[in-house]
Order: structure tokens, then sequence, then C-alpha cells
């Protein structure tokens, strides 16, 4: 692992690469988009951020960033703070134990496992977010959500693959 | 020999001890997590107020990545004119027409009004305070119908003003920051919006329920509503004024009755935030900034 200490300034700034793209992800994922039943249906981009960056950095994501990046988008959605930083931090535990099956593998092996993770992580939201809003919520659109997440997921792994390229380094199965 | 041993059996403690740590860090945050969703449930002042101040904060962030999405929204509008725009021009030069002969109804109306309330000494409402805004986010997906738009305290925007666009009801004021504010939707699971159905004149509570189809609800099961009909708000406890569109009634069954908003949430880039005579919902005059009080009735928040 590229293990330089955070010295410089550069260093620093490469060091916060997976958070700055995850909290980047969360602006990104609730921007209003003029398509219909484009916001009900929105894919679940900071959830990639996380996945992405557990397996391929998981000394750069620790569970108190990931924590920290579901309180934030729970105060930007709107919801019961805690909820998001749940479900991210469960994210988390669950990938940080199989990423050794992930790491170094086809990407069609990184993607089955995203396609495993999205529905649980949905699911998850859904159920927690019906008991604390005290009625079942439309599930439908959660199905779209969770398709739509896993399709666009490649999209967005690319651009994260290709800024941990750029400015975290290699990375290596430690 | 001694003090190697030592040392090794420290080695090996330290690693049972990290992962014991590790799994402790993750149950202390998941309590912390239920604690926090809990204490969200209870609407706690210090949590809406944190809310705020983070939404507040980024405010900016949203407004600027908002820009470009606008922009295409835009160029696409012109486009799609472009090739429009003779049928267009027919379409509107009919419709021109049409309003020539409402406007010189109007205008009769409003001379026999005007003599009308002349006669009566009647005494006119005030007409609403409006600050416009643009919407900078759409959060919350299938489960938390809101939007953020960039215009909070400063633009003397409060907690439970009327939101609406030029077609209709888009929600009310839910949190109030300095520069930015959330807008309940009319659509969420929270909202409640006191309404009347046109047609025969029932009142009626339009209720959000997280789907793009608020329900009709508190409607006297032998009223006559048919799909079509349109609901609008009825102005019963003052947020919203009376008569504006709200939706048509789109499903009407024995179980069931819900409508098709007017508003398209989908393509609302700006909003208006109504002040609607609800004593207190507004400064009083001498604190309103002079810039406000010449532009007389109508801000803007961009």
């Amino acid at each position: 692992m590229n293990q330089t200490g955070i010295g410089t300034f550069g260093d620093l700034a490469r060091r916060v690469v997976p958070g700055v793209t995850t909290v980047f992800l969360v602006f990104l994922a609730h921007l209003h988009l003029p398509f219909p039943y484009y916001t009900e249906i929105a894919p679940a981009l900071p959830l990639m951020g996380v996945y992405y960056w557990v397996v391929f950095r998981p000394d750069l994501m620790p569970r108190v960033l990931v924590f920290g990046i579901g309180l934030f988008q729970d105060a930007l959605i709107g919801a019961p703070f805690g909820l998001t930083a749940m479900i991210y931090l469960l994210t988390h535990a669950f990938v940080f134990s199989q990423r050794r099956f992930l790491v170094g593998k086809p990407f069609w092996i990184f993607w089955s496992g995203f396609a495993i993770v999205s529905p649980v992580a949905g699911a998850l939201t859904w159920i927690v977010a019906s008991a604390l809003r005290g009625a079942v919520l439309p599930s439908d659109v959660v199905l779209a959500s969770i398709g739509l997440t896993i399709v666009v997921f490649p999209v967005v792994a690319w651009f994260l693959l290709r800024s941990q390229r750029w400015l975290v380094g290699a990375t290596e199965l430690s | 020999m001694v003090k190697r041993n030592a040392s090794m059996s420290v080695a090996g403690l330290a690693v049972p001890v990290r992962i014991w740590a590790q799994r402790f860090a993750f149950l202390v945050l998941l309590a912390f997590a239920f604690a926090l969703m809990l204490l969200s449930k209870a609407e706690t002042g210090a949590l809406q107020n944190a809310r705020v101040f983070i939404v507040d904060g980024v405010a900016p962030i949203l407004s600027v990545m908002s820009r470009p999405v606008e922009a295409g929204q835009e160029v696409s509008r012109s486009v799609r004119n472009f090739f429009v725009v003779h049928a267009e021009n027919d379409r509107l030069r009919q419709e021109n027409e049409r309003l020539i002969r409402w406007m010189q109804a109007a205008r009769q109306l409003e001379v026999e009004n005007a003599t009308l309330r002349a006669q009566l000494e009647y005494v006119p409402e005030m007409a609403p305070r409006a600050v416009t805004a643009r919407v900078i986010a759409d959060t919350g997906g299938g489960f938390f119908h809101s939007l953020l738009i960039n215009a909070g305290a400063r633009h003397f925007v409060q907690r439970g003003q009327a939101v609406v666009s030029h077609a209709g009801v888009v929600g009310r004021i839910a949190e109030v920051g300095d520069r930015s504010a959330r807008v309940l939707l009319l659509t969420d699971l929270n909202s409640r919006i006191p309404a009347i159905v046109e047609s025969t004149g029932d009142r009626v509570i339009v209720t959000g329920n997280n789907s793009r189809w608020p329900a009709v609800t508190y409607l006297a099961s032998n009223s006559p509503v048919s799909v079509g009909d349109r609901v609008v708000t009825s102005g019963d406890g003052g947020v919203f004024p009376p008569g504006l569109p709200i939706g048509t009634i789109s499903e009407a069954s024995e179980t069931r009755i819900v409508l098709q908003p007017v508003v398209d949430l989908a393509r609302l880039s700006e909003a208006r935030i109504l002040d609607y005579g609800v004593e207190g919902i507004l400064p009083p005059p001498e604190k309103v900034p002079a810039v406000d009080r010449a532009a007389s009735s109508t801000g803007t928040a961009k």
C-alpha cells in the first residue's frame, strides 16, 4: 500500500479524495434534474462511493467517515439523523468483511458484489424509513431506484477508478 | 530472552485488542445512529437546528451545481422551441385572440366589481407579499418529498408559508435557514392541504402519501365527484389563499380518490413563497429593507 505519510499538502489532498468524491456524489444525487419520475427513482450514487472506496482504499474510507457522510446526507434530504448513517455503517461492515473476495477480481465480480449490497441497503432503508414515518412507503419506486443504481454503477465506478489512479495511487490488497 | 518473550506477548495481545476496539467502535456508532434516529423522531430543536445549519452551509454549493442543469434545460427548451416555432406561433395567435376577448370581459367585470364594492363599503383583502426562489436541490427520493430553495430568513421566508408556482400549489415551508429553506411538497406523507372540489363545493383535505398522486380525504360518501374535477385550495387555516389550483381528480373509486397535481414537480425550477395574511409571518413593515419596500409586493432570491 502506498504509505508515504501526510507530510505534504499533496499527500493530504490525495488522502481526502475518497471522502470528497463520495460527498460530491451526495450533492450530485440530489440535484434537481428535470426528468419525469427521476426524483423518486434516482440512483443511490453515494452508496457506490462507499462501496468502491471500502473495497479499494478502506484506509481512506474509515467507518467514522462513512458515518459522517451518512449524517450529512440525512441533513440534506431531511431524513431523521442516523438513518443513512446506519445504512452506510452496515454497508461498510459487510463490504469490509468481504473485500478479499472482491479486490483483484474481474469487474463483473466487483459489480455483482454491488448488485448484492445495493438491494439490501435499499430494502433496509425502506423498512427503517417506513417504520420511522409510521406508514408503508411506496415500494415500486424503491425497486426502480435499486435497478437504476445497479445499472449506473459501472459509469460511476469508472469515474472513481480514474480519480483513484490519478490521485490516490495503485491499490494493493493488504 | 525474557525481554523478547515479553515483547512478543504484548504484540500478540495487540491484535485481538485492536479487533475488539474496532468492533466496539462499530457498535458505538451503530448505537449512536439509533439514538439519533429516535431523537430525530421526537423533533428535538437542537437536531433541527443542526440540519438547518448544515443545509444553509452547503446551499451555495448546491446553488452553483444546479446552474449547469438549468443551462442545459434552457438549451433543450430552445432547441425544442426552434422546431415547433411555427406551430407555436399559430397556437399563440389563436390564444391571443381568445385572451383579448377575456380581457374585455375582465375589464367590464372589474368596473362592475368596483361599483359594487363601493356600494357595500367592502374592505379589500391585502395582496400577499411574495418571494421568488430557485430550486437548488431535490431531496429524499421515494422516502421524503421535499425541495431546497435558495431563499431563507434573510428574504423573510418563514416556516409554514405557502409555496406555489405559476400553475398552482407546490407545498409549504418546513424548515428555514438564513439563505435556504426546505419546501415540504404536497405529495409528502406529512402534507395536509384544506381544499374544495370546484364542481361540487365539497370541502376536503388533500393528503400526501409519498406517491405522485396525493389522496383526497374527508369527502362525503355521497359526493358526486368524478374524474377531471378540479380541486383548489379552500383557504381554511390561512396558509394558502383560496382558489389556488392543486390538481384534478385522476381516479375516483369507492375505496380511494386521488388527484394529479397541476404542478409538474420534476420541471419546477422556480417557486414563489407567499405570505398570505397570517399575522406574524413576515416582519412588520419598518423592518423590511427599503429595497424590498420599493419592490412593493414581490422579490426575487437569485
